[in-house]
């Protein structure tokens, strides 16, 4: 009956090309504006590490007191301070922090022009905690930290372009005339957003193309090339010394905690160390500290451009409008045909048969719009760099949960809509229709 | 035209006509929405820079070998020299950020020493005497700074400097009531005063985020080069020279030292791209919303066209013996006509409240300005002339069909 219905649906859908061509259209036109939309939006809203995302936390200290935090929030990163003393600390399974460097680099043998790659100086637990994948060799080890070794970890991009891609661990490179030994290449990394470093804005910036140990970017007095906060009341003295012991915040902290009991016992143990801070008079305020997971520190930080939600949700209206146009125009189509379907009904068809034919005829639309939507999604791919900035259209991709997604939601979307109709079409009075004729 | 006949036909096709009038509510809210996001975005971009932006642009220069300050203080003395030296430039100045650039420094900024809350937040361009004259922005009020008045820091030192020039925003911020010229501010960290030299007329800031709405055209000039591990040098090219001025600034820093890095991709660019990179968003966002209104509204009007032809199909019977009855082409006509603009009021009725509804759950959401009624007004115009227009070619139809058809079963 499958193949003899979908003949039929076939035969109706040729015998009114217009409307038919009408409804194609505006399913087509609706699922690609929704899909092309909702590719960005889940690219910008997505958990960036799945399994592990409400183990991970960033450590928030206020270091300002209520007169001049943020409405009661503290700083959204922390003073090199209290960095270090937490990460020296170790009352976490895992902790990393990190500022972002921008050196200059000059591969080895100095053959070629330097070039700024951008970078993290950050420590050993950095990589397990945030799941990098190495490509050659591995992290540097804690010892390195505390030796403050000259070594570093570069990406799998820039292996290619100082090593031709070859296993280049135990090479050299320069960077801001310091050598460094490669003990490391990952793999293709790069998380969206990037979660770890929403402090410095750069929650869609380009790949991350090396790491170097923190304690040794401090010691080559590298500077910071992320955002440095000094809040509004800090008087720091002048020169680099007084800056990095003072109170501006510059340095994400980020910790493993594997359960809520981890959870709790380390808050317990920041407000201890706010309460210390409090006693040896550097704050005059109450412990006031936060320990926020990754979805929540993306909440919190509003990661979501406000122009990926608009569009999405006027995406999505337009959508149901395209239905209610295909609400009307299937109902045009299916009264028309009420005599046929009243001979049906007459000749013994049940009202289930009825149903069964006029959806497999809207399930035929839906997908006919479904592979128009998809072309029409292709399309848009490529417009979507002139819709979102590079950063964000360079994370919108077609790939096949997209495709499969385009064609249910269009198909299901539209024997949806077909519900309706086809209920006025089962109820039509078999005798009225034969009798009219 | 009696309208009761109409209304009782209508009783009759009830799901019809509720999902047209639906469409045009939903397409009317939409649209209306749609079409105001367009005008906030391109009243953003009209905003004006304070710059004069033809023949100017900007270098990005890093420095390959991070050296020690004072050596970076006297490379640069020695590239902007360079740089006012050559025939197709006009002026050149050193520059840790500009207007549009969306990314510098932002000071609070304070008129008492012990106040607690800033006054206002205030981006803080380090100049020297020729950045005024390179970006083409005019003082109002007092002098531009001396050469002798250029000092030099370094990014980790407290900044400080005696004198100070602000844009007109800023000042009027400060002062509402008279002139900011000769007062005493609080631009830096160390509660030291800056005396203001001089006012500007509109200079734009270099954040461009919609959090820096009240702050968008505050600045502070600040008599210092900045002596970073990088430093931008904006180079205003002499008038129908910016091609060769763009080609010989990057060679005569070079000449000066290799040991710098000028990127490729955008370590020069024109301020046309920098306004086109501060607004791409909003561009962006503008086509989107074009396209979706656009398409939407076609959308309708072909389900209008549609619907009406089924009912004309539908009716052939009907209008057959009206016609045979006496009533002329003008009636038939007239009759899918009012029709349908009975069907347009309701459905733009309910549109305009779900208009304003739509709008105001966005303002709570997304920081955006109330929609003014006119868009609501021109939008529900719209749609009942799109829905006449789009009515009008099965309504002719219609009134074409012979009254021989009442003669005639089916």
């Amino acid at each position: 009956m499958f193949s003899y219905y979908l003949e039929l649906a076939m035969r109706s859908l040729r015998r009114s090309p217009g409307l038919t061509l009408l409804m194609v259209l505006a399913i087509g036109f609706g699922v690609a504006a929704s899909m092309i939309t909702w590719s960005v939006f889940r690219a910008v809203s997505g958990d960036p590490i799945p399994g592990k995302s409400s183990q991970l936390y960033t450590v928030l200290v206020d270091n300002r007191g209520p007169q001049y935090n943020d409405e009661g929030e503290p700083p959204e990163a922390l003073t090199y301070t209290d960095a270090t003393a937490l990460v020296a600390a170790r009352k976490a399974a895992h902790q990393t922090l990190l500022f972002d460097v921008a050196p200059s680099v000059l591969p080895e043998g100095n053959q070629s022009i330097p070039f700024i790659a951008d970078g993290y100086a950050t420590n050993a637990d950095f990589f397990g905690m945030f799941e990098v994948p190495f490509e050659y060799g591995g992290p540097w080890h804690a010892s390195d930290d505390e030796g403050r070794a000259a070594v570093a970890v570069i990406s799998h991009e820039l292996n290619q372009q100082l090593f031709n891609g070859a296993d280049s661990v135990g090479r050299e490179i320069t960077m801001d005339r310091h050598t460094y030994r490669v003990v490391g290449v990952t793999a293709h990394w790069d998380p969206q957003p990037r979660y770890y470093d929403v402090f410095s804005g750069n929650q869609f910036g380009d790949p991350v193309q090396l790491y170097l140990p923190f304690t040794r970017a401090v010691d080559v007095a590298m500077d910071t090339s992320g955002r440095n906060n000094c809040g509004s009341n800090v008087d720091f003295g002048t020169g680099r010394d007084a800056w990095l012991h003072g109170e501006c915040v510059w340095v994400p902290v980020w910790v493993e905690l594997a359960d809520q009991a981890a959870a709790t016992s380390y808050r317990e143990f920041l407000t201890r160390y706010a309460a210390e801070q409090q006693r040896a008079g550097r704050f005059h305020w109450a412990p006031n500290v936060r320990l926020r997971d990754v979805n929540n520190w993306l909440d919190h930080m509003h990661v979501v451009p406000p122009e990926s939600r608009i569009s999405l949700m006027v995406a999505l209206g337009f959508f149901v409008i395209c239905l209610v146009n295909t609400i009307g125009l299937l109902l045009a189509k299916f009264m028309r045909r009420a005599a046929e379907i009243g001979v049906r009904r007459a000749l013994g068809a049940p009202r289930r048969e009825i149903y069964r034919q006029f959806l497999i005829e809207a399930a035929t639309v839906g997908l006919v719009g479904g592979v128009l939507g998809l072309l029409l999604t292709a399309l848009g791919m490529f417009g979507v760099g002139l819709l979102f900035e590079p950063e964000i259209a360079r994370l919108a991709h077609l790939d096949f949960s997209l495709v499969a997604m385009t064609l249910l939601v269009a198909v299901v979307a539209t024997v949806l809509a077909a519900f309706y109709p086809t209920w006025r079409a089962a109820k039509v009075q078999p005798a009225w229709q034969l009798k009219s004729n | 035209m009696q309208i009761k006949p109409i209304l009782a036909a209508m009783r009759h096709h009830k799901a019809g006509t509720v999902l047209i009038a639906l469409q045009i509510a939903l397409t009317l809210a939409i649209v209306c929405n749609a079409l105001f996001i367009i005008h906030q975005r391109m009243a953003r971009m009209a905003r004006p820079s304070g710059v004069e932006e033809t023949n100017l642009f900007v270098i990005r220069s890093d420095w390959a070998d991070k050296s020690d300050p004072q050596r970076i203080d006297v490379q640069m003395q020695a590239d902007l020299i360079a740089l006012r030296q050559l025939g197709s430039v006009q002026d050149a100045a050193p520059a840790n950020s500009f207007p549009l650039h969306g990314t510098g420094w932002d000071n609070f900024i304070k008129l008492q020493p012990d106040q607690v809350k800033m006054t206002t937040d205030s981006a803080i361009y380090f100049s020297d005497d020729h950045t005024l004259a390179t970006l083409g922005t005019h003082l109002i009020a007092g002098r531009n700074f001396t050469a002798s008045e250029i000092g030099a820091q370094q990014p980790r030192d407290a900044m400080h400097s005696a004198q100070v020039i602000i844009s007109k925003d800023l000042a009027q911020r400060l002062y509402p009531d008279g002139s900011a010229l000769g007062k005493t501010i609080y631009v830096s960290m160390g509660n030291k005063p800056s005396t203001v030299i001089g006012v500007t007329d509109t200079l734009q800031a270099h954040m461009v985020g919609s959090w820096a709405g009240p702050y968008a055209y505050n600045a502070v000039l600040v008599p210092a080069r900045l002596l970073n591990d990088y430093t931008y040098y904006l180079v205003r090219a002499r008038p129908s020279q910016l091609a060769a001025a763009l080609r010989d600034a990057p060679k005569a820093l070079y000449a000066q030292s290799r040991m710098r890095i000028i990127d490729r991709k955008d370590g020069v660019m024109t301020f046309a791209q920098v306004r086109q990179h501060a607004y791409e968003r909003d561009v962006g966002m503008a086509i989107l919303m074009g396209i979706i209104s656009v398409v939407l509204l076609a959308i309708t009007a072909a389900g209008i066209v549609g619907l009406t032809s089924f009912w004309v199909g539908q009716r052939r019977k009907q209008i057959g013996v009206r016609r045979a009855l006496g009533a002329t082409r003008g009636d038939i006509l007239n009759y899918f006509l009012t029709e349908n603009l009975l069907i347009g009021i309701g459905g733009v009725l309910v549109g305009a409240v779900l208009a304003i509804g739509i709008n105001l759950w966005m303002v709570t959401q997304f920081e955006m300005a109330r929609l003014s009624l006119g868009y609501v007004v021109v939008g529900v115009i719209a749609l009942l002339l799109l829905g006449q227009g789009a009515v009008l070619a099965p309504a002719l139809r219609a009134s074409h069909v012979s009254p021989v058809e009442a003669t005639r079963s089916v």
